[in-house]
């Protein structure tokens, strides 16, 4: 069974189509990459898919339920998570605070006033395993604000991961990293799957390839073909939409 | 990690400070003394209250002296009805102002930046016009109370030095119930939305949920902090929520520190004292506190919010 | 009753003209810059006084007009200079506080100036008639002046932001902020310009009206609340909602405080609907704002929350 059904998904600003009757499955288990030129509506995407953004019309089931019109929060919490492009975290926390936000979220209620959160043993072990789990365990107690540029690229998917998603939408993870910072996400995306469904939204082809089970193209809001890396490889149409142009560039 | 321990210390240290005042008082035979300091500490719990929202939750209230007027008002609405128990004037307080925020906050939630400051303004001067317009409680003018507050039926806050350790008490429960809240689970919510609330939807919370309840508890002690104001004046009349009172509690947690609760009763602290001092220099005394707060702002690198920031 | 109504449809007209003069600069400097203004209901209460001082020296009321405007402009100027122009960077929070010192520095100036006794200015005998209304009802020439005077500066900033490049540059960054870079004009020089005009129409709302309310420190203050208001309903940066937004406000506060207790008449008690209206009426625009805040939390015409 499909973890993700979207169907005739649609979103547009004015005239401009961004997202246009657009379908997309996703199995449980898979990673699913999603690739297609700048301006093809991939970010939108994920925004419309994680409830950040609104949709025009259209269904998005996941494990077989309706999401239209339930906000980001609440996807969040039936396992529908995602990382954001352009990197967002809370910068005046600490690392392990960023995570341990992210365990908080889905362990209890938050309407506790008078227990300090920071004694909690079982957000700290839980955040600090989702640190480790992504490379950066000895900067828990760095502000996470004055980390580099890679590592709240490892912090932004340690507090994806620490909500336990069922489905992790992965917004250019590798954006702005460097070859070893890269190598570490590769590593540990290469660790989820299996564990984790993932929609994967990226520029760096090698990974794309490397990593993913699926992959399907995104040209102008539509997808114009899915299939097993190597197919999509040799698809023509996909050469002459997206590939090519690449080459060209 | 934090300032904590440090804070603590200087928390000890103020309110071992605030605590010993009276006698000084005594000493100096300044009657005055006291009642200036239990005006100071009224105003602390207001300011106190303003920071849990403004220093933590980045809501910048400018309408929060409409709690201030809801806590005075209950006051002088309760004793009118031979109802002269303190503990009743605060739940009654209490009730009103979180029905209040409740209502007014759900509105300004929807919103933020300029249009947030706008409609709390707009929401206290609403509070504003429904007192004036109230005419058996002197419209205008307001009402002299006839009495203080009775403690389990004692009249003893007549005194002003039991008043005044009285809101000394309530200050000090009040600033360990808020530090409690900023470090629990809902206070890392809280300043999670501050820093970023896209971030805070993603793993999962809704801040308006918790932003409104901020928003509410912050109401409910400012009442607070407006029911000791009034018994400690006795007197109690719609200036209590004019916009400038408003202003004024900015002032004060900004002069103090944003987000570190202890600077606000310093804030409140210095604030009044400024206008104290200048008064008995010019009776145009608002024109050099304007002129130091147009200056200080003006003139320190990350305007007052930076030059008072605690090194943390 | 019809012939009431009539009247206080045109009081209520006459002050959302008011409250638009006020509202239209601020919400330009609002949409704009970003930047939260405290200290324009002081400029349109300077300019009260402004015009009470001009017209004693002049002996004129319209000459003393003329005058203030450019004397608010020049205010406008060197608040913007002095103060403004450092803040436009700094969070809201700074912004508030240096323009809530302004409130104080200037208002303490005006009354070490002219004290804290309401002044008043004789109007025009020209304008001091009163021409007939309906059936016996008279309606005061000046007040239609007024009136005609506002939709004229209305039809006038009309022009100017839909008919002017600079004006529809002008009206795309003060809806969308990103525009705002791309005006492609020195927007340095914009700011202030756009500063000093909305100082000026202050003024000249306050100007119009120093001949029919009392002139005193305070006019400012709550005028400056209502013109938030304004803004709150209107949305942010839109000229047409300050319009639509003052209007409606000035017809909603004039016609409820004089017809709120007449209609409660209806249900209630003649005694307590008396009460009731008195309570409710001066809160009615504050719930017409909560009213269409819920329902669009952008104001009628904003683009943005």
């Amino acid at each position: 069974m499909n973890l993700l059904e979207v169907r005739n998904l649609r979103k547009s600003y004015g005239a401009l189509k961004v997202t246009d009757d657009l379908d997309l499955s996703v199995e449980e288990g898979e990673l699913h990459a999603i690739i297609g030129p700048n301006g093809a509506g991939k970010s939108t995407l994920i925004a419309q898919l994680s409830g950040q953004a609104t949709s025009d019309g259209g269904s998005v089931r996941f494990d077989g339920t309706e999401m239209m019109g339930r906000p980001m929060h609440r996807r969040v919490r039936v396992g529908m998570s995602r990382s954001f492009q352009i990197t967002s975290i809370l910068p005046g926390f600490t690392a392990l605070e960023n995570v341990a936000s992210a365990v908080q979220a889905r362990s209890g209620s938050s309407f506790r006033f008078f227990s300090p959160v920071a004694e909690e043993r079982d957000l700290n072990d839980q955040a600090l395993a989702a640190l480790d789990r992504v490379g950066i365990a000895d900067r828990a107690f760095f502000n996470a604000g004055s980390l580099s540029h890679g590592e709240k690229r490892q912090l932004e998917l340690a507090i994806a991961l620490a909500t336990r998603p069922r489905l992790l939408l992965l917004d250019e993870p590798l954006a702005g990293t460097s070859g070893a910072e890269a190598d570490r996400l590769i590593q540990v995306m290469r660790g989820l799957k299996g564990d984790v469904t993932l929609v994967l939204i990226e520029h760096d082809m090698d990974a794309v390839f490397a990593l993913a089970d699926r992959v399907s193209v995104l040209v102008y809001g539509r997808i114009i073909a899915t299939g097993t890396p190597d197919r999509i490889r040799d698809d023509p149409q996909v050469r002459a939409a997206y590939l090519g142009e690449e080459e060209g560039t | 990690m934090r300032l904590i321990p440090t804070r603590a210390w200087a928390a000890t240290i103020l309110f071992t400070a605030f605590a010993v005042l009276p006698f000084l008082a005594v000493a100096l035979d300044d009657s005055y003394l006291v009642v200036i300091a239990s005006r100071i500490l009224c105003y602390a719990i207001a300011a106190l209250a303003l920071d849990l929202i403004l220093g933590y939750g980045g809501m910048v209230s400018f309408g929060h002296a409409a709690y201030l007027g809801i806590g005075a008002y209950a006051v002088a609405i309760l004793s009118r009805a031979g109802i002269t128990d303190l503990g009743l004037h605060m739940l009654a307080a209490i009730a009103a102002a979180a029905v209040f925020a409740l209502v007014t906050g759900a509105i300004s939630l929807r919103t933020r930046g300029i249009y947030f400051i706008m409609i709390t303004l707009a929401f206290a001067q609403m509070a504003y016009f429904f007192f004036v317009s109230l005419s058996a409680y002197g419209g205008d003018d307001g009402v002299t109370l006839n009495a203080r507050s009775t403690l389990f039926g004692q009249t003893i806050l007549e005194d002003d030095t039991a008043l005044y350790y009285a809101v000394l008490v309530l200050l000090i429960g009040l600033y360990l119930l808020a530090v409690a809240i900023t470090r629990s689970r809902f206070g890392r919510v809280l300043t999670g939305a501050r820093e970023n609330p896209v971030r805070m939807q993603a793993i999962g919370f809704s801040p308006f949920r918790y932003q409104l309840t901020a928003f509410v508890i912050s109401g409910c002690m400012t009442a607070i902090a407006g029911v000791m104001l009034a018994n400690q004046t006795s007197y109690v009349s719609p200036a209590f929520m004019n916009w400038h009172r408003s202003g004024e509690l900015v002032v004060m947690v900004v002069f103090g520190g944003i987000g570190n609760l202890l600077g606000a009763v310093a804030g409140a602290t210095i604030a009044l004292l400024l206008e104290e001092w200048l008064a008995v220099l010019t009776k145009h005394w608002p024109l050099l506190f304007g002129l130091i707060l147009v200056l200080v702002v003006l003139y320190s690198r990350d305007g007052l919010s930076g030059l008072f920031r605690r090194r943390r | 009753m019809t012939n009431l109504f009539l009247l206080q449809l045109l009081n209520g007209m006459q002050f959302g003209i008011l409250l638009f003069l006020i509202a239209a600069g601020l919400t330009l400097v609002f949409g704009i810059m970003d930047f939260v203004n405290l200290a324009h209901g002081v400029i349109y209460m300077i300019g009260a006084y402004l015009a009470v001082t001009f017209a004693q020296m002049t002996g004129s009321y319209g000459l003393g007009l003329l005058l203030t405007l450019p004397a608010t402009l020049l205010i406008g100027l060197v608040l913007e200079l002095l103060v403004f122009r450092k803040l436009y960077d700094r969070p809201h929070l700074d912004q508030v506080l240096a323009t809530f010192g302004l409130v104080m520095i200037l208002t303490e100036a005006v009354e070490i100036i002219w004290g804290a006794a309401p002044l008043s200015v004789r109007m025009p005998d020209l304008l001091s008639g009163s021409v007939p209304l309906v059936g016996p009802m008279r309606y005061p020439v000046f007040r239609l002046v007024v009136i005609g005077a506002g939709l004229v500066t209305a039809a006038g900033l009309w022009l100017v932001i839909t008919r002017t490049r600079i004006g529809m540059r002008l009206r795309a960054g003060a809806t969308n902020r990103a525009m705002v870079s791309a005006l492609g004009v020195d927007i340095r020089k914009l700011f202030t310009i756009i500063f000093a005009f909305g100082a000026m129409l202050a003024g000249f709302a306050g100007a119009m009206v120093a001949p029919i309310l009392t002139v005193d420190p305070g006019m400012g203050e709550s005028v400056l609340i209502l013109a938030f208001v304004v803004i709150v309903i209107g949305g942010i940066g839109s000229v047409k909602g300050a319009f639509a937004g003052a209007l409606l406000v000035g017809l909603v506060d004039t016609l409820g405080r004089s017809f709120g207790p007449i209609i409660l008449r209806a249900v209630m008690e003649p005694s307590s609907a008396a009460q009731a209206g008195r309570v409710l009426a001066p809160m009615l625009v504050y719930i017409l704002m909560a009213a269409i805040l819920a329902a669009r939390p952008a104001g009628l015409f904003g683009a943005r929350t």
